[in-house]
C-alpha cells in the first residue's frame, strides 16, 4: 500500500469515487465489519473477494445503503461519494439507489415486459419527459448492457421468459436506465453458465468507461480478469487492497497469498 | 445376469411382498377415504335436490274471475283508491262457488275457499290497480293454490291415512280431483320464489328478501374488511417494526380468527346497536359485525399471500431506487393479489353462511319486505333456511331445501368469481 501514486501508465488521472472511513457494521450483537477504509477509483473495475461470510457483501451493501432496510442491521463511519457523506440524515437513499446501481447475485428481473423492467427506474425517477424519450432511454440501456438486438422484437415479452445470461443483462440495463455513476454487483456470474459470465464479463469492461464497478465475486480469475483493483476480505477486515495485478501476482500478507493460491477459503 | 435384480432368498421375497402389501392397502384406504366422501356429497346434494326442486314449481287452479262492479266500485267512480280497497277475496270465493254450487254449508264452504292461497286475492287486486278497465269483465285466471293443495298435487298427501290426521278433508280433495279432471289445474315454475320476501303461508314465501338481505350485508362486510385487511396486512409485513408490540398484535389476531363467532354477535349487540344505537336487524350492522369476525381471516391470509412475493423482487425495486410504499404498490401488492383475493373470499364464504351472530342482533326476524337499503330490517339467506327449517307447515320443507340450494349457487357463484380473479391477475416469476 505504499504505492499511492496513481499507476499513471495505465490511464492518467484516477479520481476516488467512493471513500470509507473507519466503517463498522453491527447486525445486532455481532459486528460484521472492523473498520474498513477503502478508496473505490471512478471508472475502474473493484473487485471483493475473500471467503464466505467475511463480509464483501455486507460492505457492498453500505454502499448504497440497502442495509437500511434490514433492521438490526447499524452501520457507523464514513462513506463518501464525490466526497459526499452518504449517511448524513439529509441524503435520501431512494436519491442514492438511483446514483448508485446495483446487480444481485440471482437475475431478479420483474414479471413484467422487458420494456417495462427497464423503463421502470426512468419512471419513478421521473428521467424521461415524454414516452418518445423513455423509448430512447429504454433502447440505450438495453444497447449498452449488450441485450437490445437479441430482444428488440419482443420488448413487451415478459423479462422472465429471458434465459438465465439475458436476464442479467436485462438487470444491468434496468440498473444503468436511471444513469447511475456506480454499478454495484454482488456475484453477479454465480448463477450463469460460463459462455454468459464471458458476456457479462466483456460487458464490464465496455461499462467501466461510463461507470464506476464495484463487484463481489467467489472466483478469483474473474477478479483477475475484469478488474484493475482489488480488496481482500477476511472475517470482516481488509485484510489486503491494491492493484489486482500486484495482489495477485505479489501479495504482501500470507492470508492473501494463501487465499489466492487456494490453500484456504 | 437378470437374476441379481431378483429377490435372493426367501425371506428377501417375503420382504418384498410385503412391502408391496402395504403400498397397495395404503392406496385402497385413501381411494376408500375418497370415495366415501364422495358418495356423502352426492346424498347430500342428491336429497336437497330431490327435496327442494318441487319449491321452484308450484300449482295454479285456472278460474273464471268475474271482477263484480258492485263489489270493488259500486259507484263506478274508477277511483284507484276505491279499487284498492275492494274485497277480492269475495271474488276468489264467487268463483269457486260458482263452479261448486252443490256446496252451501257454511264449513264447507270455507273448506272450498281454503283450497285457493290467501294470496291470490292480492294478486288480483294488483292486476285491477295495474288495469282498472277489467272491473265489470269475467276473465281466466290461473290463481295459486294454498300449500296444502300444492302439496297434495306435488304428492305429499296421503290419501289412505284417516281424514282426520290430513290436513285436507275428504270434501277438499274431491274437488281438487274436479278441478284436475277438468284440465284446470297446472304446475308453474314458481316466479314468486324469486321475487317474494317472507310470508307466513309456504306458497307466497320467497328467497328474494333473503337475498338482498345477504346481498347487502355482504356489502358491508367486503367494504369494511377487505381494505382494512389488506391495509394492516402490508403495515404488518412491510412496515411495522419487529418487536413485542407486533408479536402481541399478530398472536392476538391469530386468536381473533378463532373465537366463535357468535361472540362477535355479542360484541355488536353490546357495541353497536346499545352504545352506538345502530338498528336493529339492518345489514349495516350485519355486516359490521360479519366484517369483524372476517378481518383476522383476511389479514392472516394477505400476510402469507405477500410473505410469498420473492424477496428478490423487492430488492430490484428498491436497487433502483424506489421507495417503500413503490415497492408495495408496484411489486409487492400486484403479486400478492391473487393471494389476497382467495383470502378475502374464504372469508366471504364463511360470512355468507354465518347464523349465530346475526341471532344476536335481531337479524333473525320475521321480515316480509325485500330490504331497499343497509339500514332496512332485513333478514339473511343461512337465517331463513333456519326460520323456515323451524316452520310448521309441511310445505316449508321443500322451501327450506330451496332456500339451500340457492345459498350453494350464491357460494359457487362467489367462488367462482375468485377463480376468475386469481387467473387474471397470476403472474409467474
Amino acid at each position: 500500500m505504499e504505492d499511492i501514486t496513481p499507476d499513471t501508465s495505465r490511464s492518467p488521472i484516477y479520481l476516488t469515487k467512493i471513500t470509507t472511513r473507519d466503517l463498522n457494521v453491527y447486525y445486532g450483537e455481532k459486528q460484521a465489519l472492523f473498520s474498513v477504509n477503502l478508496e473505490i477509483h471512478e471508472n475502474q473495475v473493484t473487485s471483493l473477494i475473500g471467503p464466505s461470510g467475511c463480509g464483501k457483501s455486507t460492505f457492498l451493501r453500505c454502499l448504497n445503503r440497502m442495509n437500511d432496510v434490514i433492521d438490526i442491521c447499524r452501520v457507523e463511519g464514513k462513506v463518501t461519494l464525490d466526497g459526499e457523506d452518504i449517511y448524513r440524515a439529509a441524503v435520501d437513499p431512494v436519491q442514492l439507489r438511483a446514483r448508485i446501481g446495483m446487480v444481485f447475485q440471482k437475475p431478479n428481473p420483474f414479471p413484467k415486459s422487458i420494456y417495462d423492467n427497464v423503463a421502470y427506474g426512468p419512471k419513478i425517477h421521473g428521467l424521461a419527459a415524454s414516452p418518445a424519450e423513455l423509448d430512447e432511454i429504454v433502447t440505450t440501456s438495453l444497447e449498452r448492457a449488450g441485450l437490445f438486438e437479441e430482444v428488440k422484437d419482443r420488448l413487451d415479452e415478459s423479462g422472465t421468459s429471458l434465459s438465465g445470461g439475458q436476464q442479467q443483462r436485462l438487470c444491468i440495463a434496468r440498473a444503468i436506465a436511471v444513469e447511475p455513476d456506480v454499478i454495484l454487483m454482488d456475484e453477479p456470474c454465480s448463477a450463469l453458465d460460463p459462455i454468459a459470465t464471458a458476456t457479462i464479463e466483456e460487458l464490464m469492461e465496455e461499462l467501466r468507461e461510463n461507470y464506476t464497478i464495484v463487484i463481489v465475486t467467489h472466483s478469483m480469475q474473474q477478479a483477475a480478469r475484469v478488474s484493475q483493483r482489488t480488496a481482500f476480505f477476511h472475517l470482516g477486515i481488509v485484510v489486503e487492497e491494491g492493484e489486482t495485478a500486484q495482489i495477485f501476482t505479489d501479495p504482501k500478507d500470507p492470508r492473501t497469498r494463501d487465499y489466492i493460491t487456494g490453500r484456504f477459503g | 445376469m437378470t437374476d441379481r435384480l431378483l429377490p435372493t432368498d426367501e425371506s428377501a421375497a417375503r420382504h418384498l411382498a410385503k412391502r408391496h402389501a402395504a403400498e397397495r392397502r395404503f392406496r385402497s384406504y385413501g381411494a376408500s377415504a375418497v370415495g366415501a366422501a364422495l358418495v356423502v356429497l352426492v346424498a347430500l346434494l342428491g336429497s336437497i335436490l330431490w327435496r327442494g326442486l318441487p319449491a321452484f314449481t308450484s300449482h295454479e287452479v285456472r278460474l273464471e274471475i268475474h271482477f263484480d262492479a258492485d263489489l270493488l266500485d259500486p259507484r263506478g267512480s274508477g277511483d284507484l283508491e276505491v279499487l284498492g280497497r275492494g274485497d277480492y277475496g269475495r271474488l276468489v270465493k264467487l268463483a269457486l262457488r260458482a263452479k261448486f254450487d252443490q256446496v252451501t254449508g257454511r264449513r264447507e264452504r270455507r273448506a272450498l275457499s281454503a283450497l285457493v292461497s290467501s294470496g291470490a286475492a292480492f294478486e288480483l287486486r294488483e292486476r285491477v290497480l295495474a288495469e282498472p278497465g277489467l272491473v265489470g269483465t269475467t276473465r281466466l285466471f290461473f290463481l295459486p293454490l294454498s300449500d296444502d293443495a300444492d302439496l297434495f298435487f306435488k304428492g305429499g298427501v296421503d290419501v289412505s291415512t284417516r281424514e282426520a290426521d290430513r290436513r285436507l278433508s275428504d270434501a277438499q280433495i274431491s274437488w281438487l280431483r274436479v278441478l284436475e279432471a277438468e284440465g284446470r289445474i297446472e304446475s308453474r315454475i314458481s316466479r314468486r320464489f324469486f321475487i317474494s320476501g317472507d310470508s307466513r303461508e309456504p306458497e307466497l314465501a320467497g328467497i328474494r328478501g333473503a337475498l338482498v338481505g345477504s346481498l347487502w350485508t355482504l356489502l358491508i362486510t367486503l367494504l369494511l374488511s377487505f381494505p382494512t385487511g389488506v391495509a394492516a396486512a402490508i403495515y404488518m409485513e412491510e412496515f411495522a417494526p419487529k418487536n413485542r408490540l407486533t408479536d402481541f398484535i399478530e398472536v392476538n389476531i391469530n386468536n381473533l380468527a378463532a373465537v366463535p363467532s357468535i361472540v362477535f354477535g355479542l360484541l355488536g349487540l353490546a357495541v353497536l346497536l346499545n352504545f352506538f344505537g345502530m338498528p336493529r336487524s339492518a345489514p349495516l350492522v350485519g355486516g359490521t359485525v360479519l366484517a369483524l369476525m372476517t378481518l383476522p381471516t383476511v389479514i392472516i391470509t394477505s400476510r402469507s399471500a405477500i410473505r410469498a412475493v420473492p424477496p428478490s423482487v423487492r430488492e430490484a425495486a428498491l436497487g433502483i431506487g424506489a421507495s417503500s410504499l413503490q415497492v408495495v404498490s408496484h411489486h409487492v401488492l400486484p403479486l400478492a393479489l391473487p393471494g389476497i383475493l382467495t383470502g378475502t373470499i374464504i372469508g366471504m364464504a364463511r360470512a355468507l353462511g354465518e347464523t349465530a351472530p346475526l341471532l344476536m342482533i335481531g337479524m333473525v326476524a320475521f321480515i316480509v319486505d325485500v330490504p331497499s337499503g343497509p339500514t332496512s330490517p332485513a333478514t339473511v339467506l343461512p337465517v331463513q333456511i333456519f326460520l323456515w327449517a323451524d316452520a310448521p307447515e309441511r310445505a316449508f320443507l321443500a322451501k327450506t331445501s330451496a332456500a339451500i340450494l340457492v345459498l350453494l349457487a350464491f357460494l359457487v357463484a362467489m367462488n367462482l368469481v375468485a377463480v376468475l380473479l386469481r387467473n387474471r391477475f397470476e403472474r409467474r416469476w
